[in-house]
């Protein structure tokens, strides 16, 4: 579904900020892979998305989503296969547009726009129901504008904005780190319960090892731009947080320093 | 003195320039219309609208004058502030230039444009030798000119932002990394969104150049300001008179009022005799006015002066209820 070869970044190239961010990454995800993304800060997981969202060109490598080369898309023309959650919940969503407006936003994903009404009342009832399994009472506020929601609801509205064309791969780059520990909990099942119901491909990035463990099939490290660890479905099941602790430890040789993921 | 400068103002004089207030006010309502599109829809301030305002005067003036039909001439009026909203948006789009500045190199650039265009620095338009679709001659059949043409532009402009195309042309505006990650072709509808509103803009400078019987190249100094007073006018009067119930069409409806509510009140500082010359000075002091209104409002309720005389007055009463307890 997705396959990345040899993928190179460096950030500004020549200068005292030079970073390089990817340094040769390689990954090969398969129809229905979840896979969970660990790593310091600075390993490079979310530039890994970035590149495969195409938010700048990568120095090297290719990318490609189910056989189609992307490398030389631009952002857009990529959004056509990617849904996306980021984890700013602000990012997501167009606060001064009302909710419906925002779906019917993302229900186009990769169509052209032309002068075609911008949403019809058979999508709207589409909507409805939708938010309606969010539970969160979104349903009866579907003109309202998605500035007035909280974070929580931005982000599980922008994981139905992402969905609501079926993605080829679904890229969560953090989405609950900005959320209190109950509702990161919520939006992380309801994440759960659309990847299983529509058979999604998805990568999340997360700093918290425990949520890294618990869902998804997969499970990758990375570290100074390149993955170190990838552990299949079976290993994961009987992996633990210091199982993943001193793995870090013995292929990258050095202790993990994020306070962070420890205290996760 | 003060008697004396009562009494040399006649209500009379007010009410008989009122209809040519209005209808430059609902003309100049055409041109808020279209910098309502980039200025609030699209977030961008675009100031090549004071440089296509007056090369929409300056094409129907010319066009009209070498025989074409006032229709055509208008037409070709827009399409010229179209081509101009397109020159700011690929210097914006294409060459990486800040928003202002590219609207402001435009506008520079139109200035000798426009000249060209007229050929000297400006021309005349006689309403008697020419059909023209409105004039200060006939001011009743102007203020309905006018209006009918407000009221198109919104109808048209309602239509047009709830399509799938203004739709994204809104989120580009809103949130450009969303709408990216949405499909959304952020530069294009940025130069879309310029290209119409410049349109617009210099559709309005054609009907003003009728109008005034004339265009002239300096037509269009400091329109923006005037489009950005009958706008944040027009807003402000909506959200108090419509309050919930303010949506598209009504902020649409009220922004072309901002425009008549502009030169009304200029209307009421001439009559009061103030300087003619002062009256850019005057706009600048409204529009400044207006736009801190909202600013202030929002720093009175929040600010640190008020949450320490808050903060003083609790320990006050505090202080008194815990003495109250010793006696």
């Amino acid at each position: 579904m997705l396959e990345i070869k040899n993928v190179h970044k460096t950030f500004n190239p020549g200068t005292i900020n030079e970073k390089i961010a990817l340094d040769g990454v390689n990954l090969t995800l398969h129809e229905g892979d979840f896979v969970t993304i660990i790593g310091g800060n600075g390993a490079g997981k979310s530039t890994t998305l970035n590149a495969i969202a195409g938010v700048w060109p990568v120095d090297d490598g290719s990318i490609s989503i189910d056989g189609i080369d992307v490398t030389g898309l631009p952002e857009h023309k990529r959004a056509t296969y990617l849904g996306r959650v980021f984890q700013d919940p602000m990012t997501g969503t167009a606060a001064t547009m009302q909710i419906d407006e925002n779906l019917a936003m993302a229900a186009r994903r990769g169509k052209k726009r032309f002068l075609r009404w911008g949403i019809t009342s058979k999508e709207r009832e589409h909507y409805r129901e939708l938010l309606k399994q969010l539970d969160l009472g979104l349903e009866d506020r579907m003109t309202s504008k998605v500035g007035l929601l909280s974070g929580g609801q931005r982000q599980a509205l922008t994981l139905l904005m992402a969905t609501l064309q079926k993605p080829k791969l679904l890229l969560l780059d953090e989405h609950t780190a900005a959320l209190d520990p109950k509702t990161a909990a919520k939006v992380l099942s309801l994440t759960d319960k659309i990847v299983e119901e529509n058979h999604l491909t998805a990568m999340m990035v997360t700093h918290n090892m425990k949520d890294a463990i618990a869902h998804g099939n997969r499970l990758i490290m990375m570290h100074e731009g390149k993955v170190i660890l990838d552990i299949g479905a079976e290993e994961k099941k009987k992996l633990t947080v210091e199982d993943l602790l001193q793995k870090f430890e013995e292929v990258s040789g050095e202790q993990f320093a994020s306070d962070k993921a420890l205290l996760g | 003195m003060l008697m004396s400068y009562f009494a040399s103002l006649n209500p009379a004089s007010f009410f008989n320039a009122l209809p040519s207030n209005i209808a430059q006010g609902l003309i100049w309502g055409v041109m808020a219309l279209g910098l309502y599109i980039t200025f609030r829809l699209l977030d961008f301030a675009d100031l090549t609208v004071d440089g296509s305002m007056a090369t929409g005067g300056a094409v129907t003036v010319v066009l009209t004058t070498n025989g074409w039909h006032i229709w055509a001439a208008l037409l070709v009026a827009t399409l010229a502030g179209v081509c101009a909203g397109l020159v700011t948006g690929l210097f914006h789009t294409k060459l990486g230039i800040p928003p202002i500045l590219s609207g402001i190199l435009t506008q520079i650039a139109l200035y000798s444009v426009n000249l060209h265009i007229i050929g000297s620095a400006n021309k005349a338009l006689s309403v008697d030798k020419y059909h023209l679709i409105l004039s200060s001659r006939n001011i009743t059949r102007a203020i309905i000119a006018a209006a009918l043409f407000c009221v198109v532009v919104i109808a048209i402009m309602y239509w047009y932002f709830g399509t799938e195309q203004g739709s994204a042309i809104r989120a580009t505006g809103c949130n450009p990394a969303m709408s990216k990650a949405q499909g959304i072709n952020i530069q294009n509808m940025k130069l879309i969104a310029l290209c119409i509103s410049n349109g617009i803009v210099a559709m309005s400078g054609g009907l003003l150049s009728q109008y005034s019987g004339f265009a002239d190249v300096n037509m269009g100094r400091g329109a923006i300001v005037i489009g950005l007073a009958a706008i944040i006018i027009g807003e402000v009067i909506g959200d108090a008179v419509l309050g919930k119930h303010m949506d598209f069409k009504g902020r649409l409806t009220f922004v072309a009022l901002g425009g008549v509510i502009y030169y009304i009140v200029i209307g009421i500082v001439i009559w009061l005799k103030m300087d003619s010359n002062d009256l850019k000075l005057f706009t600048a002091i409204i529009v400044a006015i207006f736009l801190a209104v909202p600013y202030l409002k929002a720093q009175s309720k929040n600010s640190f002066r008020r949450a320490a005389k808050r903060g003083a007055m609790m320990k006050v009463s505090q202080d008194s209820s815990a003495n109250g307890k010793e006696v």
